[in-house]
Order: C-alpha cells, then sequence, then structure tokens
C-alpha cells in the first residue's frame, strides 16, 4: 500500500469523524500553543535579564550609605548619608581591583526647557561615573575635571529625557533649568533601556558633583561631602569577593569602625545579583517548558484513547481489510498515519495559536516574548513523537486482530 | 490433467470455549474442480460457515490439509494468507460489508489498495466491474445511498476487481428479497460461465437450484454431495413478474 493512498485513507477516516478528531486534535494543539508560548516567555524573560546585565556593565560593586542593622533595627540604605566623596576616590586609588569608583549624590525634580517640562532624577557625579556604567555619549561630551572644579552649570541628559523635552531636535547647548538653576546641556547619553528594577536608564539626568551640591541641591549640603552611594568597577579578571574584602576594609578604617561594630554602608554586588537572576530565569524557563510539555503529553494521551475506541468501533473495518488482502503491517501503518496525521494538523494549528497567543502575552501582560523556530520545530516534532508513540498501542492491537475474529465482531 | 481448484482432506477445526471444545468441523474431504459453482447446503449451526472461513483463508483447520490450487495453504502464515487471498479470491458476505461513507467506486478499488496498484489504474478497474454488475452511473454513491440488492452487487464488483479465480459466497441473498436474490444469482452464473469458481452458502433450496453441484452439511461432516441440474436464473427472471427497477 503506497504512502499517499494510505494518507488519505487517514484523512477519509478523520473526516469521517470530524468532531471528534477535532476534539482530539485540541489537546494537541493546546499542547503545542503551550509549549511555544512558556518557551517565549521564558526566553523573554532569560533575554530581558541577559540585556540587564549588558546595560549594568559587568563587574559593578555598589556601595550605598546607612547601616545594615542600628540598634536592633534596620535602617535602610541611604537613611544616613555615612558615605563621603572622598571615600570614594580612596577606594579608586587604595584598592587594586579596582578600576574606578564613582560617588554620586541623587536627587528628583522638574527639568524646565522652555514650554516644556519633565519630572526626573538626577545625579551629581564624576566623569568617572561613565566609565564605571560603559556608558558612551550618542551626541556631545561628557563633563570633566575643568567641570568639576568650577561646579559647571552643564548637564549630561538621558534619551527619554531628550526626548520628553526636545522631540526630535537636537538637545545640545540648549539650557534647561532644575530647581531654577539654568544649566547647559554638553552631551546626551546613549540608550539603556530598563534596569533589574524595570526602571528606564534613560529618565536621568546627570551633572558635576560639585553643580549638584553647591548650585542645585542647595546651602545645607555645599559644605558637606557626603554622598548617597559608589558605584564602583572592578578590573577585569580580578576576583570579585576579595575586591569586596578590599573593599570593606578600607572603608571601615576610614570610618574609624572599632572590631565587632556594625558596617555603617552596605556592599552590594550587582553583577553577581544579576547573575543569580540569570540563572534562576535559565531554571524558570525550563520549568515552564516542562509543565507545558505535560500538557503535550496529555494530549497524547488523548490521542491514544480515541484510537483506541476507534479501533474497537471499527473491528469489522478491519476484519474486511484483512479478507481482502491487508496484512498487519498495512493496518499498522494505516493506524499510525492516522494517529500521526491527527498530531501533525494539531501540531501546525498549535503553531498558529502559540505564536498568537505568545504576541497577546506580550502586549496584554507587557511580558516581554521571544518566539524562537527552534521551539517552534520542537514543538511540532515533539507532537509527531507524541502521534507515534501513543499511536502506536492502537495501531498494533488492530495489526494483530484475527481476520475471522475481527469480520464477526458485533 | 490439471489438480483440481480445490482439495480438503479430513479438515478438522475446532473451537476452544474455555474448557468445552466445540467441533464446527469434523473431517471434511472433498475437491472442487476449477469451474464448478457449487451450493454449500444445511442446518444453521452444521459448519458451513466455518467451512467457507477456512476455503477463503480466513482461518486455520486445527487439523487437515487444504491445497488451493498447486499450493498447500493450511500452514501458511497471517501474511502469506492475506496475499492468497487478495490474489485469488473473492468474498461476497451476507451483510454485504461495505465500508460506510465510502463511494462505490472506492469500495470497490479496495483490495487493490493492498497490492500495490497506481491510483488511477485501481479506479479504472473498479470502474469497469461496477460497470460489469450494471452499476457505471453509481460509481460515487454511499453504500447508504443504495438499495440492499444494489449494495450486494458493489460487494461482487469488489470481489471481483482482482480477477479471483474462486468467489466464495457465504449466504449471499440472506438478506434480500426473492426476485433481487435471483438477480444476483443470475449475476453469478454469468460469472461461472465466464470460468470463475464459485461457491455459495444459502439454506434455500431456490437459491441452490441455480448450482451445478449440492453439497449438504450436517454436525460438522459432509452429509450429501450430488450434481444438480441448475436452472438458469436469467430465465427464471424473465419469468418472475416485473417491479419498477431499482
Ligand atoms: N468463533 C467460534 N467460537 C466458538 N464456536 C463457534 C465459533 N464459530 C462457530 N462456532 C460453532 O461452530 C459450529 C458451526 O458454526 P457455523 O460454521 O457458523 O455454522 P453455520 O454457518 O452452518 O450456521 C456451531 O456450533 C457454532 O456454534
Ligand atoms: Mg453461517
Amino acid at each position: 500500500m503506497n504512502f499517499l493512498a494510505t494518507l488519505r485513507v487517514a484523512l477519509n477516516a478523520l473526516r469521517v469523524n470530524k468532531l471528534r478528531s477535532a476534539l482530539t486534535m485540541l489537546g494537541i494543539i493546546i499542547g503545542v500553543a503551550a509549549v511555544i508560548v512558556m518557551i517565549a516567555v521564558g526566553q523573554g524573560a532569560q533575554a530581558r535579564v541577559a540585556e540587564q546585565i549588558r546595560s549594568l556593565g559587568s563587574n559593578i560593586i555598589i556601595v550605598l550609605s546607612g547601616s545594615v542593622l542600628s540598634g536592633g533595627a534596620r535602617g535602610g540604605s541611604g537613611t544616613q548619608q555615612t558615605l563621603s566623596e572622598d571615600d570614594a576616590y580612596a577606594l579608586a586609588r587604595e584598592v587594586d581591583e579596582i578600576q574606578g569608583a564613582a560617588p554620586s549624590l541623587r536627587g528628583t525634580g522638574q527639568v524646565v526647557a522652555g514650554n516644556a517640562n519633565w519630572s526626573t532624577s538626577f545625579y551629581g557625579t564624576t566623569p568617572d561615573y561613565l566609565e564605571v556604567r560603559e556608558w558612551p555619549i550618542a551626541e556631545g561630551r561628557g563633563f570633566e575635571s575643568t567641570d568639576m572644579n568650577s561646579a559647571a552649570k552643564v548637564v549630561l541628559i538621558g534619551q527619554t529625557v531628550a526626548k520628553n523635552l526636545f522631540g526630535d531636535s537636537s538637545p545640545l547647548d540648549q539650557v534647561v533649568r532644575i530647581r531654577k538653576v539654568p544649566l547647559t546641556i554638553i552631551g546626551v547619553l546613549d540608550r539603556k533601556g530598563q534596569n533589574m528594577m524595570g526602571q528606564d536608564q534613560d529618565d536621568v539626568v546627570l551633572m558635576p558633583i560639585s553643580t549638584a551640591r553647591k548650585r542645585v541641591l542647595g546651602a545645607s549640603l555645599a559644605k558637606s561631602r557626603n554622598v548617597g552611594s559608589v558605584m564602583v568597577k572592578v578590573r577585569q579578571g580580578a576576583d570579585m569577593s576579595e575586591a569586596e574584602q578590599h573593599m570593606k576594609e578600607l572603608l571601615r578604617q576610614r570610618h574609624h569602625l572599632q572590631a565587632g561594630q556594625d558596617d555603617d554602608f552596605y556592599v552590594r554586588n550587582l553583577s553577581e545579583i544579576l547573575e543569580a537572576q540569570e540563572a534562576s530565569s535559565k531554571v524558570l524557563a525550563l520549568l515552564l517548558a516542562a509543565v507545558a510539555s505535560v500538557s503535550l503529553l496529555v494530549g497524547g494521551i488523548g490521542i491514544m484513547n480515541i484510537m483506541l475506541v476507534s479501533v474497537t468501533e471499527r473491528t469489522r473495518e478491519i476484519g474486511l481489510r484483512m479478507a481482502v488482502g491487508a496484512r498487519s503491517k498495512d493496518i499498522l501503518t494505516q493506524f499510525l498515519v492516522e494517529a500521526v496525521t491527527l498530531s501533525l494538523i494539531g501540531g501546525l494549528l498549535g503553531i498558529l495559536l502559540g505564536v498568537g497567543g505568545s504576541l497577546l502575552v506580550g502586549h496584554l501582560a507587557g511580558w516581554r516574548t521571544e518566539l524562537s523556530i527552534i521551539a517552534i520545530v520542537l514543538a511540532v516534532g515533539f507532537a509527531a513523537i507524541v502521534g507515534i508513540f501513543f499511536g502506536y498501542y492502537p495501531a498494533r492491537k488492530a495489526s494483530l486482530l484475527l481476520p475471522i475474529e475481527a469480520l464477526r465482531y458485533e | 490433467m490439471p489438480a483440481p481448484l480445490i482439495r480438503t482432506d479430513a479438515l478438522v477445526k475446532q473451537y476452544h470455549l474455555g474448557a468445552n471444545v466445540v467441533a464446527a468441523l469434523r473431517g471434511v474431504s472433498i475437491t472442487i474442480e476449477a469451474g464448478e459453482f457449487v451450493a454449500v447446503m444445511g442446518p444453521s449451526g452444521s459448519g458451513k460457515s466455518t467451512f467457507m472461513n477456512l476455503l477463503g483463508c480466513l482461518d486455520h483447520p486445527s487439523s487437515g490439509e487444504y491445497h488451493l490450487g498447486e499450493q498447500e495453504v493450511s500452514r501458511l502464515s497471517g501474511d502469506q494468507l492475506a496475499v492468497v487471498r487478495n490474489q485469488k479470491i473473492g468474498f461476497v458476505f451476507q451483510h454485504f460489508n461495505l465500508l460506510p461513507r465510502t463511494s462505490a467506486l472506492d469500495n470497490v478499488a479496495l483490495p487493490l489498495l493492498y497490492n500495490g496498484t497506481l491510483t488511477a489504474e485501481r479506479h479504472s478497474r473498479a470502474a469497469k466491474r461496477l460497470a460489469q454488475v450494471g452499476l457505471a452511473d453509481r460509481m460515487d454513491h454511499h453504500p447508504a445511498q443504495l438499495s440492499g440488492g444494489q449494495q450486494q452487487r458493489v460487494a461482487i464488483a469488489r470481489a471481483l476487481v482482482n480477477d479471483p479465480m474462486l468467489v466464495l459466497a457465504d449466504e449471499p441473498t440472506g438478506a434480500l428479497d426473492s426476485r433481487t436474490s435471483v438477480e444476483i444469482m443470475a449475476l453469478l452464473q454469468t460469472l461461472n460461465r465466464a470460468g470463475i469458481t464459485i461457491v455459495v452458502v444459502t439454506h434455500e433450496h431456490d437459491v441452490a437450484s441455480f448450482a451445478g453441484r449440492i453439497i449438504l452439511f450436517r454436525d460438522g461432516v459432509l452429509l450429501d454431495d450430488r450434481v444438480n441440474t441448475a436452472k438458469d436464473a436469467g430465465a427464471e427472471l424473465a419469468r418472475l413478474p416485473a417491479v419498477s427497477p431499482a
């Protein structure tokens, strides 16, 4: 019996019981769609983390002001500004593993440009900051030590700020006001995207730390050297935990902390946190795919169930086919092809549903989803295997019938 | 002298039902020459169908021998028997056994699926056989759209499609009215005159009277075997009152 004829017989058999075939396929359709959507969601999550790692820059450790515990109660980072600008310079100078350290002072406020205004965060920092964050300038220039020394009224703005204040026209050399202080835009930062907390990193204004302290944040801070945080970049190839240890030692010494006294700062290895997130997003993706595969398996069992019913119902047909010359392998192939056809058609419809579903999930839930050809091929291949695997038993059962008993079956 | 088409030697068939053994055939020896038209008669349960199933290579005997042409077939494997059935034997059943929701043409072509005949040839051969049984205009009809007599004609066309040497019919008229029965017998007589050996099971003397030889079973043994002067079914049909054609 040639293959095309077998396929036609199978399609015919499926057409005779349209509703039943459709319901059986539904299991596979949902299974394949679930695998595709789950893999898309999982890969989307992985891609997001990978992008965050790229946007953070590599080997980043952040030091935050504030004690972990003060008098038994958690003080929280930034509650007291225990770090100073000079701590940052000392870290860069005295810890071998450190490539750069940038202190930063944060404020929030309206940025006004002509009629437009935009509420954002601004940071006072040093030229090292862009190097630590591996953050290129898209347009214009960064600030330099002369700007630092003179507390020059200059700023760098992020892409989101540029877009909201200036639309498509160039922001370079334009003057913006923050807390009524006029500041000239000398550069626009490259796009960074979201950080690990989901915040838009391009919604930012950077200025020399001296400018922030003396001109923008106001008199109360003018004399202080304190900062909220220090962003540190460890040299490529250096041991991160050793670097962390040396940083802690230096800071404790500079803060005159006795042995037994708690740190009055936090050290967080951001790169490590992201790597952990990356690992867990991989596990999550795998888990999602595994759960989805179970539904494919359930769909396969549905096929087996229906094929068994079908073999029983069509026992006389099988007997007749054998009477007119079908060998057991002809019967085996016929039912196997029927099962695989069911699962393959189901698989193809599942692709449509899965692709549509992924786009919908991405749209409605706002999750990032990444469709992959491999996932699609995998899902359909799996569907075919499910068809063969679960179709084999009923098909074999049919092929082992004795012609005379099958013909006489009531 | 050529070997007979069918030669059985002490053919025995027993069925095991739990501890009970039912002897359906108890040593049947018979010879049927090519070109004969044989009617098999006997009361219900006498072993007629069992005998036909063995002749049709649908079942293995418990003991004894069965030669079909030159070949001893009683020890062949299931798949080898399938090939024998496909090449040499055509079956006609009491309840037609057509595939539902399948056209007459595809029903007739069914045996050709299993010997590698190409699609175009399958269709042309099936169409030829349907025309031969007078159903050239019913090729696309499904069984449910045909009368009983027409369905049995489709089944006969299917039995013929592989040019068998032997056609076996187990109560082919059992589900038909008397006029249609005569029509079917006329068709079988035509085939027989063209050289095909035919064995028909029936419990109606009228039907058996169209055969050239009548054998009688009782309790699994051959009780009687005699030559019969066959009536001509075509002539019989002409005598019957005409009915509106089906
Ligand atoms: N598959 C079977 N299992 C058990 N007994 C059977 C089976 N087929 C037939 N028989 C028995 O064998 C005997 C002959 O049956 P069968 O050949 O069908 O008779 P007939 O066709 O002459 O009516 C009967 O007693 C019947 O009950
Ligand atoms: Mg019978």
